[in-house]
């Protein structure tokens, strides 16, 4: 048992697979709709998987059927191969870090004591866990000198959101579940914590579920986005697809598909570039951009210096160009029914 | 203020009485108390989960609220004749509404988020009882067990109509044979009892307060 225990803990603990099968839920006197109908998708291990739609289009719901806060009316969830049922709910949870909206960090424990948390209910020793703390403290920013005693009442609602990562990723968990966890934050903030939580998930290389209503956040950070409507997913691909091949109105009306400007907002400079011949010299005028960016703005610049092209780097090394039939590439949207 | 002397001279000379009727007195407050929070505070807990059980426990907490607190005692003499036993149970009822509705309140007063995020870290429900509600909605809970207190030792006084004995026998009596030194004597107890009671619960609660949280 207890061996069976713990090689299912070590199996959480690495980037997990996730998969619907036909998954619906119904609540109870909810007549008509189910608030999931009939979804079947498959979440890669170490993917960045973004759920986004209307509210009451189901994306809330399909991520919390992950950590079985609720529990599908029919159909499987699999992880890693293994059925959910199979698993103690609270057991599961302690391996699935979980993030909410409101931060819902325990007023009445200090910051340590709410990163604390999972490591405690998993049996760590105080000095691991006391390291983990202040190693986790760090990575989101907050000195934990500084941060590590003070109460959730004591930080902004930014900081709050950062203890509440911390607290998430702290038992090192392979699976990331964030249920639009900036959406009370001011725009500053909010771009911050995105880049954050990006280079995060580079770093840890979890498998990353995280639900929003916004376009742009979901195209700065998804490998794969799920655009949902009414319990059911319409398209499940790359940002650059979902831009620029919306499976239908209501997804080429959610990316703007109508106003090239904005499209080009949301799509990054490595999926618009061409790539640049190792051979190829570049010159030493040449106008250069760093990776990431989106085309938006490298547009501009483009635009601005007049020169023919302008040169990516992505680490200061060169890697590609973008120039304007590489932009415009990326500026008309095949919607499914012109065949694309 | 020559009253006042008067009742003084009354006390020290009556001494061993006086304090039979504070013993008693505290005696019959302090187990109702005690019984009281035995019994509705896990009643608090019931009724905090919803459903038919809340509006069944808070329907009959509102109407024993509503019955004044000599009828009930008064009422009780059927079944439990005269003495302590009727003083005990109806001081004991009376102390269940504060604390039924304060638990009740407390407990449901705790921020959904921070219940969610405590189911979705993997707590299990005894887990989040004890670690998050429970802490949270206590500074409530005390608040009520405050308010009972203050009720009972209030109430107390009525319990010599049943011949429970307490303090109040000096109102009575006090009453029966005009004498305003034995009625002075009763009521200036009771008060200073009462205050007493009122000052070291309020430092508990502000003690069982957790950090980081505002008081009830």
């Amino acid at each position: 048992m207890t061996a069976q225990r713990e090689a299912f803990s070590t199996a959480l603990q690495s980037a997990t697979r996730i998969e619907f099968d036909h998954v619906s839920k119904q609540f109870d006197g909810n007549g008509a709709r189910p608030a999931v109908d009939d979804v079947t998708l498959t979440i890669e291990p170490g993917e960045f998987v973004v759920l986004i739609g209307p509210s009451g289009c189901g994306k809330t719901t399909l991520l919390k059927l992950i950590n079985r806060l609720y529990d599908a009316t029919s159909g499987i969830i699999s992880i890693d191969g293994a059925p959910l049922q199979e698993i103690a709910a609270p057991e599961l949870r302690r391996h699935m870090g979980y993030v909410i909206q409101q931060g819902g960090l325990f007023p009445h424990y200090t910051v340590a004591e709410n990163v604390a948390i999972v490591p405690g209910l998993l049996g760590w020793d105080k000095a691991r866990t006391a390291a983990r703390v202040d190693e986790l403290l760090r990575l989101v920013g907050l000195p934990p000198e500084e941060y590590r005693e003070r109460y959730p009442s004591q930080l902004s609602g930014g900081q709050q959101q950062r203890v509440g990562i911390a607290r998430a990723v702290a038992a090192a968990p392979g699976t990331l579940l964030m249920d639009e966890p900036f959406g009370a934050l001011d725009a500053i903030t909010r771009s911050r914590l995105q880049e954050e939580v990006r280079d995060l998930h580079q770093q840890l290389g979890q498998t990353v579920v995280f639900v929003t209503h916004d376009i742009d956040e979901a195209a700065l950070l998804a490998d794969r986005i799920a655009v949902m409507r009414e319990g059911r997913v319409l398209q499940y691909d790359t940002p650059l697809n979902v831009i620029l091949r919306p499976a239908d109105a209501f997804v080429a009306e959610l990316v703007g598909a109508d106003d090239i400007l904005r499209r080009l907002s949301l799509v990054s400079v490595a999926a618009a570039m061409v790539e640049l011949d190792a051979a190829e010299p570049v010159g030493p005028d040449e106008p250069v951009i760093d990776l990431p960016m989106r085309v938006r703005p490298a547009l501009n610049l483009l635009l601005e210096s007049g020169a023919p092209r302008v040169i990516v780097r992505e680490g200061g090394v060169p890697v590609g160009y973008l120039d304007l039939p590489a932009v415009q590439a990326v500026s008309v949207p095949h919607v499914a029914r012109d065949g694309a | 203020m020559d009253l006042l002397g008067q009742t003084w001279t009354y006390i020290v000379e009556n001494a061993a009485r006086v304090q039979e009727a504070l013993l008693v007195h505290l005696a019959l407050s302090l187990g109702a108390l005690a019984i009281g929070m035995l019994i509705f505070i896990p009643l608090g807990v019931l009724s905090s989960l919803g459903g038919k059980l809340t509006a069944g426990i808070v329907g009959v907490v509102a109407a024993v609220r509503v019955i004044p607190s000599l009828a009930v005692i008064l009422l009780l003499m059927p079944f439990f004749g005269l003495g302590w036993k009727p003083a005990l149970v109806a001081l004991t009822l009376l102390a269940g509404p504060p604390l039924v509705i304060n638990t009740d309140t407390g407990l449901r007063g705790v921020d959904p988020a921070t219940l969610e995020a405590a189911t979705g870290l993997g707590l299990t429900a005894s887990q989040r009882f004890r670690r998050v509600k429970l802490p949270l909605a206590l500074p409530v809970i005390v608040a009520g067990i405050r308010t009972a207190a203050i009720e009972v030792i209030g109430s107390a006084t009525l319990a010599a109509f049943v011949g429970a004995g307490g303090l109040g026998t000096f109102i009575t009596s006090g009453i029966t044979l005009m004498d305003e030194r034995m009625l002075l004597t009763g009521a200036i107890l009771v008060t200073l009892l009462a205050l007493a009671t009122e000052g070291i619960l309020a430092r508990v609660e502000r003690w069982i307060t957790p950090p980081g949280t505002t008081p009830a």
